[in-house]
Protein backbone atom coordinates (compact mmCIF):
# COMPACT_ATOMS: atom_id res chain seq x y z
CA UNK A 1 0.00 0.00 0.00
CA UNK A 2 1.43 3.59 -0.99
CA UNK A 3 1.08 6.49 1.07
CA UNK A 4 -1.94 8.94 0.93
CA UNK A 5 -1.03 12.03 -0.93
CA UNK A 6 -4.50 13.46 -1.98
CA UNK A 7 -5.89 14.73 1.61
CA UNK A 8 -8.93 16.19 2.33
CA UNK A 9 -8.92 20.42 2.40
CA UNK A 10 -9.07 21.73 5.19
CA UNK A 11 -12.41 23.40 4.78
CA UNK A 12 -14.20 20.19 4.60
CA UNK A 13 -12.55 18.87 7.90
CA UNK A 14 -13.86 21.94 9.52
CA UNK A 15 -17.38 21.84 7.81
CA UNK A 16 -17.61 18.21 9.47
CA UNK A 17 -16.17 18.84 12.61
CA UNK A 18 -18.71 21.60 12.64
CA UNK A 19 -21.62 19.50 11.89
CA UNK A 20 -22.61 21.36 8.60
CA UNK A 21 -20.95 19.26 6.13
CA UNK A 22 -24.35 17.32 4.59
CA UNK A 23 -24.27 13.22 5.11
CA UNK A 24 -22.99 11.78 1.85
CA UNK A 25 -19.76 14.20 2.60
CA UNK A 26 -19.37 13.53 6.05
CA UNK A 27 -19.32 9.76 5.28
CA UNK A 28 -16.68 10.06 2.80
CA UNK A 29 -14.64 12.34 5.69
CA UNK A 30 -15.19 10.10 8.23
CA UNK A 31 -14.05 7.14 5.55
CA UNK A 32 -10.93 9.04 4.60
CA UNK A 33 -10.56 10.06 8.37
CA UNK A 34 -10.31 5.98 9.22
CA UNK A 35 -7.58 5.84 6.60
CA UNK A 36 -5.65 8.71 7.32
CA UNK A 37 -3.95 9.79 9.85
CA UNK A 38 -2.61 13.29 8.45
CA UNK A 39 -6.39 14.24 8.09
CA UNK A 40 -7.20 12.65 11.41
CA UNK A 41 -5.05 14.58 13.49
CA UNK A 42 -6.50 17.73 11.20
CA UNK A 43 -9.93 16.95 12.59
CA UNK A 44 -8.53 16.63 16.12
CA UNK A 45 -6.98 20.49 15.48
CA UNK A 46 -10.46 21.52 14.20
CA UNK A 47 -12.46 20.03 17.26
CA UNK A 48 -9.55 21.86 19.58
CA UNK A 49 -10.90 25.38 17.23
CA UNK A 50 -14.28 24.01 17.71
CA UNK A 51 -13.54 23.30 21.68
CA UNK A 52 -12.31 27.12 22.16
CA UNK A 53 -15.59 28.35 20.69
CA UNK A 54 -17.41 26.25 22.91
CA UNK A 55 -15.46 27.32 26.05
CA UNK A 56 -16.49 30.62 25.32
CA UNK A 57 -19.64 31.20 24.82
CA UNK A 58 -22.27 32.44 26.73
CA UNK A 59 -23.85 30.76 28.95
CA UNK A 60 -27.75 30.20 29.21
CA UNK A 61 -29.43 29.79 32.69
CA UNK A 62 -30.16 25.91 33.61
CA UNK A 63 -33.45 24.71 35.16
CA UNK A 64 -33.05 24.07 38.94
CA UNK A 65 -33.47 20.51 38.82
CA UNK A 66 -31.46 19.50 35.12
CA UNK A 67 -28.13 18.57 37.29
CA UNK A 68 -30.14 16.25 39.92
CA UNK A 69 -32.23 14.44 37.43
CA UNK A 70 -28.98 14.05 34.98
CA UNK A 71 -27.02 13.01 38.38
CA UNK A 72 -29.72 10.62 39.04
CA UNK A 73 -29.33 8.78 35.82
CA UNK A 74 -25.77 7.89 36.00
CA UNK A 75 -26.09 4.22 37.39
CA UNK A 76 -28.83 3.18 34.77
CA UNK A 77 -28.75 0.65 32.29
CA UNK A 78 -27.96 1.75 28.52
CA UNK A 79 -27.05 -0.27 25.82
CA UNK A 80 -24.20 0.60 23.59
CA UNK A 81 -24.71 1.27 20.14
CA UNK A 82 -22.57 -1.36 17.55
CA UNK A 83 -19.46 -0.28 16.70
CA UNK A 84 -18.76 -1.78 13.01
CA UNK A 85 -15.64 -2.81 12.15
CA UNK A 86 -13.44 -2.07 8.81
CA UNK A 87 -14.60 -5.67 7.00
CA UNK A 88 -11.88 -5.80 3.58
CA UNK A 89 -11.47 -2.72 1.95
CA UNK A 90 -14.33 -1.38 3.34
CA UNK A 91 -13.73 0.98 6.49
CA UNK A 92 -16.11 1.13 9.62
CA UNK A 93 -18.21 4.37 8.40
CA UNK A 94 -19.19 2.51 5.22
CA UNK A 95 -20.03 -0.66 7.33
CA UNK A 96 -22.21 1.17 9.56
CA UNK A 97 -23.96 2.86 7.01
CA UNK A 98 -24.62 -0.63 5.12
CA UNK A 99 -25.79 -1.80 8.70
CA UNK A 100 -23.17 -4.39 8.54
CA UNK A 101 -24.20 -6.10 5.63
CA UNK A 102 -21.88 -6.92 2.01
CA UNK A 103 -23.29 -4.08 -0.37
CA UNK A 104 -25.32 -5.20 -2.76
CA UNK A 105 -24.54 -4.55 -6.28
CA UNK A 106 -26.26 -3.40 -9.27
CA UNK A 107 -24.56 -3.92 -12.47
CA UNK A 108 -24.33 -0.91 -14.34
CA UNK A 109 -22.79 -3.25 -17.90
CA UNK A 110 -19.47 -3.61 -18.61
CA UNK A 111 -18.42 -5.04 -15.26
CA UNK A 112 -19.23 -1.90 -13.66
CA UNK A 113 -21.05 -2.02 -10.46
CA UNK A 114 -22.73 0.39 -8.34
CA UNK A 115 -24.46 -0.20 -4.50
CA UNK A 116 -25.92 3.66 -3.34
CA UNK A 117 -25.61 4.24 -0.02
CA UNK A 118 -28.04 7.01 0.68
CA UNK A 119 -29.86 9.51 -2.44
CA UNK A 120 -31.74 12.33 -1.32
CA UNK A 121 -32.06 16.28 -1.00
CA UNK A 122 -28.28 16.49 0.58
CA UNK A 123 -27.00 14.25 -2.46
CA UNK A 124 -25.95 10.99 -2.84
CA UNK A 125 -23.15 8.47 -1.85
CA UNK A 126 -22.54 5.42 -3.35
CA UNK A 127 -19.98 2.25 -3.42
CA UNK A 128 -18.45 2.00 -7.52
CA UNK A 129 -16.80 -1.20 -8.50
CA UNK A 130 -14.76 -0.46 -11.92
CA UNK A 131 -12.88 -3.21 -13.33
CA UNK A 132 -9.16 -2.23 -14.87
CA UNK A 133 -9.34 -0.41 -17.53
CA UNK A 134 -13.10 0.79 -17.60
CA UNK A 135 -13.85 4.66 -17.16
CA UNK A 136 -15.96 5.43 -14.18
CA UNK A 137 -19.20 6.30 -14.14
CA UNK A 138 -19.78 10.11 -15.06
CA UNK A 139 -20.98 11.01 -11.53
CA UNK A 140 -22.57 14.45 -12.94
CA UNK A 141 -21.00 17.68 -13.37
CA UNK A 142 -23.42 20.07 -11.04
CA UNK A 143 -21.17 20.58 -7.53
CA UNK A 144 -18.91 18.97 -5.30
CA UNK A 145 -17.80 15.27 -5.88
CA UNK A 146 -15.67 13.31 -3.73
CA UNK A 147 -14.32 10.20 -4.58
CA UNK A 148 -12.23 8.08 -2.16
CA UNK A 149 -10.51 4.98 -3.43
CA UNK A 150 -10.89 1.80 -1.00
CA UNK A 151 -9.64 -0.62 -3.56
CA UNK A 152 -6.99 -0.47 -6.59
CA UNK A 153 -6.46 2.82 -7.87
CA UNK A 154 -7.49 5.11 -10.80
CA UNK A 155 -5.84 7.82 -12.62
CA UNK A 156 -7.44 10.92 -14.15
CA UNK A 157 -6.27 14.35 -15.35
CA UNK A 158 -5.77 14.86 -12.04
CA UNK A 159 -3.11 12.42 -11.12
CA UNK A 160 -3.06 8.55 -9.95
CA UNK A 161 -5.47 7.95 -6.83
CA UNK A 162 -4.77 4.72 -4.70
CA UNK A 163 -6.02 3.34 -1.31
CA UNK A 164 -7.46 6.41 0.70
CA UNK A 165 -6.40 9.06 -1.66
CA UNK A 166 -9.81 11.40 -2.36
CA UNK A 167 -10.57 13.73 -5.67
CA UNK A 168 -11.85 16.81 -5.01
CA UNK A 169 -14.14 18.05 -8.08
CA UNK A 170 -16.53 20.44 -9.28
CA UNK A 171 -17.97 21.52 -12.13
CA UNK A 172 -14.75 23.46 -13.19
CA UNK A 173 -13.34 20.13 -13.45
CA UNK A 174 -13.81 18.00 -16.36
CA UNK A 175 -12.25 14.70 -15.61
CA UNK A 176 -11.96 11.04 -16.88
CA UNK A 177 -11.26 8.79 -14.35
CA UNK A 178 -10.14 4.87 -15.65
CA UNK A 179 -9.36 2.04 -13.14
CA UNK A 180 -5.65 1.15 -13.65
CA UNK A 181 -4.49 -2.11 -13.84
CA UNK A 182 -4.53 -4.75 -10.93
CA UNK A 183 -7.55 -5.56 -8.88
CA UNK A 184 -10.99 -4.00 -9.78
CA UNK A 185 -10.72 -0.08 -8.22
CA UNK A 186 -13.63 0.21 -5.30
CA UNK A 187 -14.37 3.74 -4.88
CA UNK A 188 -17.01 5.63 -2.41
CA UNK A 189 -18.18 8.67 -3.84
CA UNK A 190 -20.83 11.30 -2.71
CA UNK A 191 -22.15 14.44 -5.12
CA UNK A 192 -24.66 17.16 -4.26
CA UNK A 193 -26.01 17.06 -7.24
CA UNK A 194 -29.23 14.83 -8.20
CA UNK A 195 -27.93 11.23 -9.59
CA UNK A 196 -28.30 11.24 -12.96
CA UNK A 197 -28.49 7.56 -14.32
CA UNK A 198 -28.87 8.55 -17.99
CA UNK A 199 -25.64 9.66 -18.34
CA UNK A 200 -24.26 6.66 -17.14
CA UNK A 201 -25.07 4.87 -20.09
CA UNK A 202 -23.37 7.15 -22.98
CA UNK A 203 -19.94 7.23 -20.94
CA UNK A 204 -20.49 2.94 -20.75
CA UNK A 205 -21.07 2.25 -24.36
CA UNK A 206 -17.55 3.87 -24.88
CA UNK A 207 -15.53 2.01 -22.93
CA UNK A 208 -11.89 2.95 -23.01
CA UNK A 209 -9.63 0.66 -23.26
CA UNK A 210 -6.45 1.44 -21.53
CA UNK A 211 -4.96 -1.04 -19.46
CA UNK B 1 5.99 18.78 40.54
CA UNK B 2 3.93 15.64 39.74
CA UNK B 3 2.75 16.20 35.93
CA UNK B 4 -0.61 14.83 36.57
CA UNK B 5 -1.22 17.82 39.14
CA UNK B 6 -0.43 19.88 36.43
CA UNK B 7 -3.38 19.23 34.13
CA UNK B 8 -5.99 21.74 34.11
CA UNK B 9 -8.97 21.12 36.30
CA UNK B 10 -11.24 19.77 33.74
CA UNK B 11 -8.56 16.72 32.80
CA UNK B 12 -8.68 15.76 36.09
CA UNK B 13 -11.90 15.78 36.64
CA UNK B 14 -12.23 13.81 33.22
CA UNK B 15 -9.82 11.02 34.34
CA UNK B 16 -11.08 10.61 37.21
CA UNK B 17 -14.62 10.15 36.26
CA UNK B 18 -12.89 7.73 33.49
CA UNK B 19 -10.72 5.70 35.97
CA UNK B 20 -12.79 6.00 39.12
CA UNK B 21 -16.18 6.82 38.21
CA UNK B 22 -15.94 9.97 40.42
CA UNK B 23 -19.42 11.13 40.68
CA UNK B 24 -18.05 14.41 42.85
CA UNK B 25 -16.21 15.03 39.22
CA UNK B 26 -18.75 14.59 36.85
CA UNK B 27 -20.42 16.85 38.87
CA UNK B 28 -17.81 19.57 38.69
CA UNK B 29 -17.71 18.73 34.96
CA UNK B 30 -21.50 19.40 34.85
CA UNK B 31 -21.10 22.19 36.61
CA UNK B 32 -18.64 23.87 34.18
CA UNK B 33 -19.76 22.90 30.96
CA UNK B 34 -23.46 22.21 31.00
CA UNK B 35 -24.69 26.35 31.19
CA UNK B 36 -22.43 27.19 28.09
CA UNK B 37 -23.23 24.16 26.65
CA UNK B 38 -27.14 25.57 26.52
CA UNK B 39 -25.78 28.24 25.13
CA UNK B 40 -23.77 26.98 22.32
CA UNK B 41 -26.81 24.39 21.26
CA UNK B 42 -29.30 27.33 21.44
CA UNK B 43 -27.46 29.25 19.33
CA UNK B 44 -28.45 26.90 16.73
CA UNK B 45 -31.90 27.68 16.88
CA UNK B 46 -33.53 25.33 19.08
CA UNK B 47 -35.10 25.90 21.97
CA UNK B 48 -34.24 26.31 25.36
CA UNK B 49 -35.95 22.84 26.22
CA UNK B 50 -34.85 20.87 23.39
CA UNK B 51 -31.56 22.13 24.44
CA UNK B 52 -31.62 21.26 28.09
CA UNK B 53 -32.61 17.78 26.38
CA UNK B 54 -29.30 18.23 24.55
CA UNK B 55 -27.01 19.05 27.16
CA UNK B 56 -28.55 15.61 29.07
CA UNK B 57 -27.57 13.69 26.50
CA UNK B 58 -24.39 15.04 26.10
CA UNK B 59 -23.79 15.13 29.81
CA UNK B 60 -24.90 11.31 29.98
CA UNK B 61 -22.73 10.44 26.91
CA UNK B 62 -19.77 12.26 28.69
CA UNK B 63 -20.42 9.26 31.52
CA UNK B 64 -21.38 6.71 29.73
CA UNK B 65 -18.04 6.80 26.69
CA UNK B 66 -15.42 8.21 29.03
CA UNK B 67 -13.49 4.97 28.61
CA UNK B 68 -13.09 6.67 25.11
CA UNK B 69 -11.21 9.84 26.48
CA UNK B 70 -7.60 10.30 25.76
CA UNK B 71 -6.05 13.16 26.98
CA UNK B 72 -3.04 12.61 24.63
CA UNK B 73 -5.52 13.16 22.07
CA UNK B 74 -8.03 15.67 22.33
CA UNK B 75 -8.33 18.32 25.44
CA UNK B 76 -12.12 17.60 27.11
CA UNK B 77 -13.39 20.81 25.30
CA UNK B 78 -12.52 19.43 22.11
CA UNK B 79 -13.89 15.98 23.06
CA UNK B 80 -17.55 17.21 24.47
CA UNK B 81 -17.32 20.04 21.19
CA UNK B 82 -16.96 16.11 19.41
CA UNK B 83 -19.29 14.80 21.52
CA UNK B 84 -21.72 17.59 21.24
CA UNK B 85 -21.63 17.62 17.35
CA UNK B 86 -22.87 14.05 16.88
CA UNK B 87 -25.74 14.30 19.59
CA UNK B 88 -27.09 17.42 17.79
CA UNK B 89 -27.00 15.69 14.34
CA UNK B 90 -28.23 12.63 15.94
CA UNK B 91 -31.16 14.64 18.00
CA UNK B 92 -32.15 18.01 15.88
CA UNK B 93 -31.58 16.11 12.68
CA UNK B 94 -32.52 13.21 13.10
CA UNK B 95 -29.59 11.55 11.05
CA UNK B 96 -26.51 9.19 12.39
CA UNK B 97 -23.23 11.23 11.51
CA UNK B 98 -20.74 9.16 9.97
CA UNK B 99 -18.11 8.86 12.84
CA UNK B 100 -14.00 7.69 11.64
CA UNK B 101 -13.17 4.72 13.52
CA UNK B 102 -11.55 4.76 16.62
CA UNK B 103 -8.10 4.43 16.84
CA UNK B 104 -7.44 0.78 18.35
CA UNK B 105 -4.82 1.08 21.46
CA UNK B 106 -3.94 -0.50 24.41
CA UNK B 107 -4.14 1.49 27.80
CA UNK B 108 -0.92 2.68 28.99
CA UNK B 109 0.48 0.90 31.83
CA UNK B 110 2.05 3.76 32.78
CA UNK B 111 0.28 7.27 31.76
CA UNK B 112 2.85 9.52 31.21
CA UNK B 113 1.16 13.17 31.73
CA UNK B 114 3.68 14.93 29.78
CA UNK B 115 1.70 14.69 26.61
CA UNK B 116 -1.30 15.58 28.24
CA UNK B 117 0.10 18.20 29.35
CA UNK B 118 1.73 19.75 25.88
CA UNK B 119 -1.68 19.49 24.01
CA UNK B 120 -3.06 21.26 27.01
CA UNK B 121 -0.36 24.20 26.60
CA UNK B 122 -1.07 24.15 22.13
CA UNK B 123 -4.67 24.44 23.33
CA UNK B 124 -3.91 27.60 25.36
CA UNK B 125 -1.61 29.01 22.55
CA UNK B 126 -4.62 28.01 19.80
CA UNK B 127 -7.77 29.97 22.60
CA UNK B 128 -4.68 32.89 22.64
CA UNK B 129 -4.25 33.21 19.05
CA UNK B 130 -8.21 33.36 18.33
CA UNK B 131 -8.62 35.93 21.27
CA UNK B 132 -5.29 37.98 19.34
CA UNK B 133 -7.67 38.00 16.13
CA UNK B 134 -9.58 41.32 14.74
CA UNK B 135 -12.86 41.25 15.81
CA UNK B 136 -14.39 40.44 12.33
CA UNK B 137 -11.81 37.28 11.77
CA UNK B 138 -12.54 36.09 15.30
CA UNK B 139 -16.25 36.03 14.77
CA UNK B 140 -15.84 34.19 11.29
CA UNK B 141 -14.15 31.55 13.53
CA UNK B 142 -16.70 31.36 15.90
CA UNK B 143 -19.10 31.26 12.80
CA UNK B 144 -17.50 28.46 11.21
CA UNK B 145 -16.93 26.56 14.62
CA UNK B 146 -20.66 27.37 15.54
CA UNK B 147 -21.91 25.48 12.84
CA UNK B 148 -23.17 29.00 10.85
CA UNK B 149 -21.19 27.86 7.89
CA UNK B 150 -21.66 25.57 5.05
CA UNK B 151 -18.68 24.02 3.75
CA UNK B 152 -18.96 26.25 0.68
CA UNK B 153 -19.28 29.67 2.83
CA UNK B 154 -16.20 28.42 4.64
CA UNK B 155 -14.05 27.23 1.28
CA UNK B 156 -14.82 31.33 0.84
CA UNK B 157 -13.75 33.22 3.60
CA UNK B 158 -10.25 33.02 1.75
CA UNK B 159 -7.90 31.62 4.46
CA UNK B 160 -6.69 34.07 7.25
CA UNK B 161 -8.62 32.87 10.22
CA UNK B 162 -8.73 29.40 9.28
CA UNK B 163 -5.05 29.28 8.17
CA UNK B 164 -3.90 31.09 12.02
CA UNK B 165 -6.02 28.06 13.40
CA UNK B 166 -4.14 25.07 11.01
CA UNK B 167 -0.93 26.86 11.76
CA UNK B 168 -1.15 27.40 15.53
CA UNK B 169 -2.32 23.55 16.10
CA UNK B 170 -0.10 22.32 13.07
CA UNK B 171 2.75 22.57 15.72
CA UNK B 172 0.82 20.60 17.87
CA UNK B 173 -0.21 18.35 15.29
CA UNK B 174 3.44 17.17 14.54
CA UNK B 175 3.78 15.54 17.90
CA UNK B 176 0.13 14.09 17.72
CA UNK B 177 0.75 12.49 14.43
CA UNK B 178 4.08 11.01 15.77
CA UNK B 179 2.36 9.41 18.29
CA UNK B 180 -0.45 8.33 16.31
CA UNK B 181 1.92 6.70 13.84
CA UNK B 182 3.19 4.40 17.22
CA UNK B 183 -0.27 3.44 17.85
CA UNK B 184 -0.75 2.07 14.35
CA UNK B 185 2.56 -0.13 14.53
Amino acid sequence: MTAITHHLPDHLLASYAAGTLPQPFALVVASHVSLCDDCRASLEAHNAAGGVVLETTLEERLSKDLKASILAQLDDDFVREPVYEREGALPGPVMEALEGQPPKWKSLGLGVKQCIISAGENGSVRLLHIPPGQAMPDHSHGGLELTLVLQGSFSDEGGRFGVGDVEVANEDVEHTPIADAGDPCICLAATDAPLKFNSLMPRLLQPIFKI
Amino acid sequence: MNTQSALSQETQWMIAVRDNRDKAAFGALFDHYAARLKGFVMRSGVSSGQAEEIVQDVMLTVWRKADQFDPNRAQVSAWVYQVTRNRMIDMIRKERRPIPEELTQEPDPEPDASQSLALEQEATKLREAIQRLKPDQREIIERVYLGELTHQEISNQTGLPLGTIKSRVRLGLERLRHELKGMRS
